[in-house]
């Protein structure tokens, strides 16, 4: 990967036009994300800000109607959701699926082994694999029987958050995009989860944090806050606007066209 | 998803559909009494077995082909079946005997015959049947140094009659249902196992059943008697050539533990299923029933059932002895056109017996997948306990999964569950999946994998490799 400078945009979202069914949610929405910040997009309920992360991630339930979105340069707008994953972009769910009988950690060293696979480079070994898991496990303060369960099968809304922190964590993406990681964890949670995310800021990594609290904010500290609404940014500015909208709230911001 | 892709991803090739070139001798269509004397004196059988055979073909003609299954099929014509089709060439004795061309097939369908050549490298012995005959049996002078007879149906009878005679029909009676009693006149070959006193089988037995000769039925028999403090495992396999017409399959197989003794029986069913229109394929009635006769005797039924255009087959456990225990562990895939009923039947008499259930049903494409169960406790069957899981995993809209589990107890203190799910593979588990880069066959395969894993861990382990390449090929593309 090239050295990041300010000028270097590692996501392109241009006037992007989207709709869930008939619905259209997203609407000329505009945003860059640059390598090694962290964006945090704050907005009201409905402005958007899921329908924005499942678009950048291919979901089956958008459909781009019009704009583009550009990913190292290239467009993505019709790649397939596993080419974009594999390509380095990683979302963080807010509401993780459960999977039955799936085995997580053989789960997470097949989805490894695909990006390895993709990358060029050798899979990793069971033993190989298990080792790095371990580790992982232990500074996100997660029991090691999460190596056994099924895949997000029976955990507990921290347990789930976590885990999709350990999958990041394992796969190392390029682009990561934190869904409302903030939602149903205590404090605690919140710390390690947080502790996760930081340690994977590396200088050239981009992170788009979807989040409806600033509570996080503490925690991740971000270099752009991005306000959504009715499927546009309005604003973006510096991380001082977190304050200003915990006072006067989203109603005080007006787009600057 | 488009469902195009879904059933792409769903419409497996049947790769296991060749004909082998054999010269083979057939008998005309058609079902008389001088047709079982036939297939009798072709046995080479005594005079006892011929009387028996008679006396279940005058009950059959007095029964009715039964319909309470949530099946739909073409009547069967039972006249233009041809009962008796033989390789001619090929003794059983010696393997120079064989016809290569045979050889050459079961090489192709991966099971070797030659005894040198084992399969993923544990000894696995093989009973092969082509048509109406056993054409090899491997190991058969090893297993003898312990006592074990492990032979084809037809030699036991010649060679075992006393044997034969005892367990044979002790379990499922010869009128027990129309296609048992329609097995018990004609049924060709099949497998004999006797595990002697406090012996535990040192290999896996097996037998593999191919259909290859056109218009005629497969009637086949097996008995296994596991004597005090013995153990077997037990695995059989199949297959049929691709082709347009329906044919029928109708075995029965009977297990019998003594007291301490254990069977395990496991079955990769993979008979050709029909195209997706439900032309072709072969239609399955089979009656299988496991006798726990001695106290603390355990039987134990793995089924992975992924061919067959109609399956019909209830693996079964009578629990008489005390403490008892039987298992059921199945997977029935249903895609193209197949329609399944299958399920199973615990009957619990002896004292604190217990039986475990886990049916796995996958459907998709057109397939219909019912699962039929009963539970039975009697009056004297105290402390029985029995768990049943049965879930069903939808893949695609225009599938369907049933569930009819019956439970009948006559004593109290029984202690009965029963809990069913039916889910869809839904989208949302797909991307979630594709999200972290596994393609979508994968992450198809994985998810199905993940639904099946608890009966899959109950199979043989060279088996459990053998049945996760079937599903993935059943469920094709979705290859792991």
């Amino acid at each position: 990967m090239s050295k990041s400078s300010n000028n270097e945009k590692v996501l392109e979202i241009k006037d992007v036009h989207a709709k869930i069914g008939n619905k259209e949610i997203l609407k000329g929405l505009n945003l860059d994300l640059e390598p090694g910040k962290v964006h945090a997009i704050m907005g009201p309920n409905g402005a958007g800000k899921s329908t924005l992360s499942k678009t950048i991630v291919g979901h089956y339930d958008i459909e781009m109607t019009g704009g583009d979105i550009l990913y190292k340069g290239k467009s993505i707008k019709d790649w397939e959701p596993e080419e974009r994953a594999l390509e380095g972009i990683f979302l963080s769910f807010q509401h993780p699926v459960e999977i039955p009988g799936v085995n997580n950690a053989y789960f997470l060293r097949t989805a490894l082994n695909a990006k390895r696979k993709h990358e060029g480079k050798e899979e990793l070994n069971a033993a190989e694999f298990l080792r790095t898991m371990k580790q992982h496990l232990e500074e996100l303060g997660m029991k090691s029987d999460m190596i056994s369960r099924s895949l997000n099968e029976g955990f507990s809304g921290g347990e789930k958050k976590r885990n999709e922190i350990l999958q990041m964590l394992i796969l190392e993406p390029d682009v990561i995009i934190l869904d409302e990681i903030d939602s149903g964890l205590d404090i605690d949670a919140l710390r390690a989860v947080s502790e996760g995310i930081n340690r994977m800021k590396d200088g050239k990594r981009a992170f788009l944090v979807i989040t409806h609290y600033s509570r996080i904010l503490d925690y991740i500290k971000p270099d752009y806050i991005h306000v959504l609404k009715e499927g546009r940014v309005i604003k973006t500015a510096g991380p001082e606007l977190v304050a200003r909208l915990e006072e006067t709230g989203y109603d005080s911001i007006e787009e600057v066209q | 998803m488009a469902q195009e892709e879904i059933d792409k991803a769903v419409s497996g090739e049947y790769n296991l559909g060749f004909e082998i070139d054999i010269e083979t001798e057939t008998v005309p269509p058609g079902l008389s009494e001088d047709i079982i004397r036939f297939i009798s004196k072709k046995k080479d059988e005594p005079e006892w077995m011929t009387e028996l055979r008679l006396k279940a073909y005058s009950k059959w003609l007095d029964m009715k082909e039964p319909h309470w299954g949530k099946l739909e099929y073409e009547p069967i014509d039972y006249q233009s079946i041809s009962y008796y089709a033989a390789p001619k060439t090929g003794g059983p004795e010696s393997l120079d005997e064989v016809d290569p061309k045979i050889l050459a097939a079961y090489e192709k369908l991966g099971i070797p015959l030659e005894e040198q050549k084992q399969l993923a490298g544990v000894k696995v012995a093989v009973d092969a049947v082509v048509d109406s005959v056993s054409v090899k049996t491997t190991y058969t002078e090893e297993l003898n140094k312990h006592g074990i007879i492990f032979c084809s149906i037809s030699e036991a009878i010649r060679d075992y009659p006393e044997l034969v005679k005892k367990y044979m029909f002790s379990v499922v009676p010869m009128n027990d249902n129309y296609f048992a009693a329609l097995n018990s006149a004609v049924f060709t070959d099949g497998t004999f196992v006797y595990i002697p006193k406090g012996v535990r089988c040192p290999m896996e037995l097996s037998t593999y059943f191919r259909i290859n000769a056109l218009n005629t039925g497969q009637f086949e028999r097996t008995l296994i008697v596991a004597d005090e403090g013995s153990y077997v495992s037990y695995n059989e396999g199949c297959s049929a050539p691709t082709r347009d017409e329906h044919q029928l399959h109708a075995a029965v197989v009977e297990l019998v533990t003594m007291k301490d003794a254990e069977i395990k029986y496991s079955t990769i069913q993979n008979w050709y299923p029909g195209d997706e229109n439900g032309k072709g394929g072969i239609y399955n009635f089979v009656t299988k029933r496991g006798l726990c006769k001695g106290d603390n005797s355990k039987i134990s039924w793995t089924q992975v059932e992924t061919g067959s255009a109609i399956t019909w087959k209830y693996p079964s456990c009578i629990l008489k002895g005390d403490n008892t225990v039987g298992e059921f562990y199945s997977v029935a895939v249903t895609t193209l056109a197949q329609q399944a009923d299958t399920g199973t039947k615990m009957i619990h008499l002896g004292k604190n017996t217990s039986s475990t259930i886990i049916s796995k049903g996958i459907s998709a494409m057109k397939g219909q997948n019912t699962y039929r169960g009963l539970v039975k406790v009697g009056t004297h069957a105290d402390g029985a306990r029995n768990y049943s899981e049965c879930d069903s995993l939808l893949i695609g809209d225009r599938c369907g999964a049933h569930t009819f589990p019956y439970l009948e107890s006559k004593d109290t203190q029984s202690q009965i569950e029963h809990e069913a799910t039916t889910s869809k593979i839904s989208d949302e588990q797909l991307f979630y999946l594709r999200q972290r880069g596994i393609n979508e066959e994968d992450a198809v395969s994985m998810i199905v994998h993940g639904f099946c894993k608890e009966v899959f861990s109950q199979l043989p382990m060279e088996y459990a490799v053998e049945a996760k390449a079937l599903l993935e090929l059943t469920l094709e593309g979705s290859v792991g």
